[in-house]
C-alpha cells in the first residue's frame, strides 16, 4: 500500500512575542526596525523579547530607552515604555522600581549614555545594588550623531574627532564599565558577551536572559555590556564588523563574566512605599493652623461650578508679568484649583520680553501650555501684537495702552483697553498696574473668592505697604471693568 | 510510490522580504549554507535573503543572528512525521 506523507512542520524561531506587530514609527517604515542593515541593536533588541517572553514578564515589564540609536525602542517593545534624558536611564529606573517594586525595569543604554553623560547614574544605581536589569550595547563610538570618539572608542581607531585615531595622551583609555563596576559590592551579576559570531552570540542570549531573571528573583543589580557591531560608522559590512567585534574589539573588552554572586544573593525586601500625603504633616511635625489640609479644599471645589481658565500675560521684564501670573495661580491652588503656572522669559533682567501661561482648572490639568489664551493680558504694544491672534474667539484682551492698535482688533474678541499705567500712578505707583489689570481678569473670570487673592498676596508680597497699594489697585481694576464693560 | 523513500529536510527557514535589509549575517552563519542573497530588490530598496530550497535542518541559528525582529521563521519538521521518515535517524535530531 502506498501513501504520501505530507510533512508537516512547525514554527520553532519566529518573531518574540514582546515586540509589537507593526511599528508605528512612521506611515512608511512599518515593517522593519531603523537600524542600519547589521546593526548589533536589532540582535539585542530580539534576545531581550525573547528573554521577556520566556520568563513570562511582558505585562509588567517597563524599559527605559536611552538617546542613541536605541532612543527608538519604544516603537518596537510591546511593554511599558519610558524614556530618559541622555544618560538618566539608571535614575529613572531607580525611580519607577522603588514606586512599582513588582514592574520589572529593564535599563537599555548605549555607550555613548552609559559611559559619557550617564557615568554618574550607572555607577550610583550599580553602587546602591538597585534591582534592575541594565542592558549595554557598547560599539564604541558615538552612532547616532556621526561618529564622535566616545569613552569606549579603541585606542587607536578613528573617529571624526579623532581623525588621527584615539590617542591616550588626548582621550585617555578606553573605559571597561564591567571591570569598573564590578569593583562594587552592590551588583550581583555582571558579564560582558559579544556578538562577534554564532558562539558569542548564542552566549549573548544566555546572559541577557539571566540579567532580567535576577531581577524577576528579586537578587539586585545586573548588568550585561554586549560587544555589538555598527557598520556603517566602522565602515565595514555587517559580517566585516561582526569579525572585528572578535578579532579587534574582544582584545581591548575582554568577555567573560566578571560578577556573579547569584548563589549566595537573597532576594532584596523593596523599599517600603512612600507615605501617604496626608500623614505628611504630622511626619513634619507641622501643627499651624494656617496651612488647611488640601483634602478640604478639594471638597470646596467640588461643589464650585466648573473653571477652566487659559491666561497669557505677557510684557517686558519689570513690568510684573510673572508676579501677576503668579499670585492669579497661587488664588487658584488657595480656592483648592488645579493650577498651573509657567514662566517664560528671555535672559534679560529687566526690559527683555517676558511672558507666562497660567491655567486654573477645577479638573486636572492636562500640559501647561497656553496656545489659544482665554484672556490675554498684554502691558506693552509689542506683546498685544505678538499673541493678539492666539485668543480664543470669545475670549478677552486687556490692553496696557491709550489707544487699541487698529490692525490689532478683532471682531470675534472682547477688549479692554485702558492707560493701566497711568491709573496705577493715581492711585500710588506705576508698578501695580499689574495689580489694575489682576484685578479687570478677575471680574472676568468670575472664578476665585477675594479670601484666595488676599492669602495670595499675603503669601507672595512682602511689604504690607504693597500689600495695601495692591489691594487698592485689584479693587480699581474691578470698578474699571465695569464702568467699561457692563453690557459688552 | 513507496512514502519512506522520499526524503524530507528537517527544517525550513522562510524570510520576510519586507522586513529583510540583506545585511548577510544568516547567510555567513549557516551551517549548511543554504541561504543566498536574491538578486532583486524589495520595497525599500535593499536585496534580500532568501532560502535556497533544500538543505535546512532547522536549527535557528540564522534567527538568532539576524538583527531584524520578524524577518526570519524557522520551522522543524513535527516529530511524528520526521518519525515516519525511515532510517532517516531524525527522531533524536528533534528531540
Amino acid at each position: 500500500m502506498s501513501s504520501v506523507i505530507i510533512p508537516e512542520y512547525e514554527v520553532t524561531h519566529s518573531r518574540p512575542n514582546a515586540f509589537n506587530k507593526s511599528y508605528e514609527r512612521k506611515g512608511e517604515l512599518k515593517h522593519a526596525t531603523h537600524y542600519c542593515p547589521g546593526c548589533g541593536h536589532g540582535n539585542v533588541h530580539k534576545m531581550l523579547a525573547e528573554a521577556i517572553d520566556q520568563l513570562g514578564i511582558q505585562d509588567r515589564t517597563i524599559l527605559i530607552s536611552p538617546v542613541g540609536c536605541s532612543v527608538f525602542a519604544y516603537y518596537y517593545f510591546d511593554v511599558g515604555n519610558v524614556q530618559a534624558a541622555h544618560g538618566r536611564a539608571p535614575a529613572v529606573a531607580t525611580a519607577m522600581k522603588r514606586s512599582r517594586p513588582e514592574s520589572i525595569l529593564i535599563s537599555y543604554q548605549g555607550d555613548g549614555d552609559l559611559t559619557a553623560i550617564g557615568a554618574a547614574e550607572i555607577l550610583h544605581a550599580a553602587n546602591r545594588g538597585e534591582n534592575i536589569t541594565v542592558i549595554f550595547v557598547n560599539n564604541g563610538i558615538y552612532s547616532m550623531t556621526g561618529g564622535q570618539v566616545a569613552p569606549t572608542t579603541l585606542v587607536g581607531q578613528k573617529s571624526t574627532t579623532t581623525p588621527n585615531g584615539r590617542s591616550i595622551e588626548n582621550e585617555g583609555y578606553p573605559m571597561r564599565v564591567c571591570e569598573l563596576l564590578a569593583t562594587l559590592e552592590a551588583p550581583v551579576y555582571i558579564e560582558r558577551v559579544g556578538l562577534g559570531d554564532n558562539k558569542q552570540i548564542a552566549q549573548a542570549t544566555r546572559a541577557i536572559k539571566r540579567a532580567v531573571e535576577n531581577q524577576s528573583k528579586g537578587l539586585g543589580f545586573s548588568l550585561v555590556e554586549v560587544l555589538s557591531p555598527c557598520p556603517t560608522i566602522w565602515k565595514m559590512s555587517a559580517v566585516d564588523a561582526q569579525h572585528w567585534v572578535r578579532g579587534v574589539m574582544e582584545k581591548t573588552y575582554p568577555l567573560g563574566v566578571y560578577c556573579d554572586k547569584t548563589k549566595d544573593a537573597h532576594p532584596r525586601t523593596p523599599h517600603a512605599p512612600a507615605p501617604p500625603l496626608s500623614e505628611l504633616r504630622k511626619i513634619m511635625g507641622i501643627t499651624s493652623e494656617e496651612i488647611s489640609a488640601p483634602e478640604v479644599k478639594q471638597e470646596i471645589a467640588a461643589d464650585k461650578k466648573k473653571v477652566d481658565l487659559h491666561v497669557r500675560v505677557a510684557g517686558f521684564g519689570g513690568q510684573g508679568v510673572l508676579l501677576l501670573g503668579e499670585i492669579l495661580a497661587e488664588a487658584g491652588l488657595d480656592a483648592g484649583m488645579q493650577v498651573s503656572w509657567l514662566p517664560s522669559y528671555g535672559p534679560e533682567m529687566r526690559s527683555g520680553t517676558s511672558n507666562c501661561h497660567v491655567r486654573i482648572s477645577s479638573e486636572s490639568i492636562d500640559s501647561p501650555l497656553v496656545a489659544l489664551p482665554d484672556v490675554l493680558i498684554a502691558m506693552n504694544e509689542p506683546s498685544l501684537r505678538k499673541f493678539d491672534a492666539s485668543v480664543r474667539p470669545g475670549g478677552w484682551v486687556l490692553y496696557n495702552g491709550d489707544t487699541f492698535p487698529g490692525d490689532c482688533e478683532r471682531k470675534d474678541v472682547n477688549v479692554l483697553a485702558l492707560p493701566f499705567t497711568n491709573i496705577a500712578l493715581e492711585i500710588g505707583d506705576a508698578r501695580a498696574a499689574n495689580m489694575v489689570m489682576l484685578g479687570a481678569l478677575l471680574e472676568i473670570a468670575d472664578a476665585l473668592p477675594q479670601a484666595s487673592i488676599d492669602a495670595a498676596l499675603n503669601r507672595l508680597v512682602k511689604s504690607k505697604k504693597w500689600i495695601e497699594l495692591d489691594e487698592r489697585a485689584l479693587q480699581m481694576g474691578r470698578e474699571l471693568y465695569h464702568e467699561a464693560c457692563v453690557g459688552v | 510510490m513507496d512514502a519512506t523513500a522520499v526524503k524530507h529536510d528537517r527544517g525550513k527557514m522562510c524570510v520576510d522580504e519586507n522586513e529583510c535589509k540583506g545585511c548577510g549575517l544568516c547567510m555567513e552563519a549557516c551551517p549548511p549554507k543554504v541561504i543566498a542573497m536574491s538578486d532583486h530588490l524589495n520595497h525599500y530598496g535593499y536585496k534580500t535573503a532568501e532560502y535556497c530550497g533544500e538543505g535546512c535542518t532547522g536549527c535557528g541559528i540564522c534567527f538568532m543572528v539576524c538583527p531584524e525582529p520578524g524577518a526570519i521563521t524557522v520551522m522543524r519538521l513535527k516529530a511524528k512525521a520526521a518519525a515516519a521518515v525511515s532510517g532517516s535517524g531524525l527522531e533524536g535530531a528533534n528531540a
